[in-house]
């Protein structure tokens, strides 16, 4: 393997650290399931692509805006969430992932099933970002600064807000949470997130296509938080790393990797079902035995 | 004027009439709400609280309507409740559930989605309203794997937190043994002296009875009774509300 074939998947990696970490917002803190993550995902690539390519607008307005416009895009898409109950939330993302897929392939503006191609590099304080190192540590602090907003909103009122909402809407209404509100924000905050990762991810292939964006995308992205654990910060970090990696290191086996993915997603699902390093799972308490979920519960006594 | 008064409320759920032209008032006092199964208790408490908006009537707090207020914003207002089917925040521990409760002014603010809630003062704040409740040993437990008596002193706690001028207690001694039953009773009264007016809800009639200066006593969605103790105790059509039920 090539250093530059590695730092690829590195970046990739990086990128995905992002999304997972975006969606976990959703999933995780809100308790909001959503199969549309890749649409807040394509919305960004394609912002930055087109502001970049129509506009010869530099990196970093393509950036700002595909954060800004994603985030918004999520506070208006965030709206059916607020009708439905969970089972047709799931149908209502789904849908709004196809919605924009069509958008980007029958509107000629986006470059329609040709993409958009010939995205410029970033170009920060004159030095430009193609690929290699320098494009790794690019999306890597990205992953870092979106890991440092989560941990930080799990410590305010709104990390606390959303903590309610995912477990009872009636007793969040009851301490004065409006679940609509806190849902809102929750889908513009995933959005923005999920919109910079798309705009580093146009920036990086160069070029952007309908179909990097579709279902399958929104699927990848959920089993990564669920795949690492739900609602934690770790999850989704070690779910983007080891399934971004399993197909890369199952090459060699060329046509049925892929098998093997679904497989060990099934497994996971049927023995781990937490995530990997969820709350509870095995894992996590070999590794981190004094966790609270176990240690300190006080014995009960039950009659 | 009394804290809150309910004005001619009545509640259909489709075609089902569970509360029938209800008009009542509560002061600074235990009032207890008593009524055989179905009587439209829980449903009078989902009005006063917002869950439900009535069909028809008033409910007036502090002199102004807020019937048609939702659940989030009656609270502000200072009306909590608890449930009679318990809502803990499960996966939440016991002393962030009551954390949760203190939040209650932040979450409408802009200085919600910024400010750190586990600061010292909200620690002191959260760990005296765990001392009141008798909780301090179940501090860090996940909240969901608890019996149910703590539970629903869980639910007291947090809803304590948001400092109520009023509140609503929804049979808040169901499933408890005779121990925890004593405690609740001396734990209502101390809230009382404190300056907090209380709406119990009970089917435990000796319970009620013990503790409630003034009692109103629904069946059918209609106010059959109301009045001290002991007019309830040998009120006619309350005997044969109950006993018919039995
Ligand atoms: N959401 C609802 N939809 C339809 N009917 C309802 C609903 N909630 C309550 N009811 C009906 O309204 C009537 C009053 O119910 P409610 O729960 O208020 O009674 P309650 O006095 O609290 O009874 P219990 O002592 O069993 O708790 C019952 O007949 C009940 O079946
Ligand atoms: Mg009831």
């Amino acid at each position: 393997m090539s250093t530059g074939y590695l730092l690829t998947i590195f970046t990739f990696i990086a990128i995905y650290i992002s999304l997972a970490l975006s969606l976990n917002i959703l999933v995780g803190f809100a308790g909001q399931i959503s199969l549309g993550q890749a649409a807040f995902f394509g919305i960004g690539a394609y912002t930055s692509a087109v502001l970049a390519i129509r506009y010869s607008l530099p990196f970093t307005i393509d950036f700002i805006s595909a954060i800004l416009i994603t985030g918004f895009v999520g506070l208006f898409l965030g709206l059916p969430s607020l009708r439905v109950r969970h089972d047709f939330l799931v149908l209502a993302t789904m849908g709004i992932n196809f919605v924009v897929i069509s958008v980007f392939k029958y509107v000629d503006f986006f470059g329609g099933a040709m993409g958009l191609v010939n995205i410029p590099a970033p170009v920060l304080f004159g030095i430009s970002f193609r690929g290699g190192v320098p494009y790794f540590i690019l999306s890597s602090i990205y992953a870092l600064l979106t890991l440092g907003l989560c941990w930080y909103i799990s410590k305010t009122w709104s990390g606390l807000a959303f903590q309610t909402i995912r477990s009872d809407e009636d007793a969040a209404a009851s301490v004065g949470v409006s679940s609509a509100r806190y849902k809102i924000y929750a889908f513009g905050i995933s959005a923005a997130i999920a919109g910079g990762a798309g705009s580093l991810y146009a920036h990086f292939i160069g070029s952007v296509f309908p179909d990097t964006f579709a279902f399958v995308e929104s699927i990848a992205i959920l089993s990564m938080v669920i795949f690492g654990g739900v609602g934690t910060l770790r999850g989704p970090i070690i779910g983007a790393i080891i399934l971004r990696l399993t197909p890369e290191l199952l090459r060699f086996i060329s046509d049925y990797r892929f098998t093997l993915y679904g497989a060990l997603l099934v497994l996971m699902m049927l023995f781990q079902p937490m995530g990997i390093l969820g709350n509870g799972s095995w894992l996590w308490q070999k590794l981190h035995p004094n966790n609270r979920d176990v240690a300190n519960t006080p014995q009960m006594e039950v009659k | 004027m009394p804290i809150l008064e309910v004005e001619r409320v009545s509640h259909w759920f489709g075609g089902l009439q569970a509360l029938k032209d209800v008009s009542l008032y509560a002061d600074r006092e235990i009032l207890g709400l008593i009524g055989p199964n179905g009587a439209g208790k829980t449903t009078l408490f989902n009005i006063i609280s917002g869950f439900l908006t009535p069909t028809h009537g008033k409910v007036i707090y502090l002199g102004k309507p807020v019937q048609h207020l939702p659940p989030h914003q009656i609270v502000r207002l200072g009306i909590a409740r608890t449930f009679q089917i318990v809502k803990p925040f499960a996966n939440l521990t016991v002393e962030e559930n009551v954390l949760a409760g203190i939040g209650m002014p932040y979450y409408a603010q802009f200085r919600g989605l910024v400010a750190p809630y586990r600061t010292t003062a909200n620690v002191h704040t959260a760990s005296h309203l765990l001392e009141l409740t008798d909780l301090q040993n179940y501090r860090n437990a996940p909240a969901n794997r608890l019996p149910i008596g703590i539970q629903r002193r869980v639910e007291i706690a947090r809803a304590l937190a948001i400092k109520p001028k009023l509140l609503l207690l929804d049979e808040p001694a169901a499933g408890l043994v005779a121990k925890e039953t004593l405690e609740l009773a001396n734990l209502i009264k101390n809230l009382h002296q404190q300056g907090i007016n209380i709406i119990l809800i009970e089917h435990n009639m000796r319970f009620a009875m013990s503790l409630c200066q003034r009692i109103v006593v629904l069946a059918q969605g209609e106010i059959i009774a109301q009045g001290q103790p002991i007019e309830i105790q040998a009120n006619e059509k309350v005997i044969n509300a109950y006993l018919g039920q039995e």
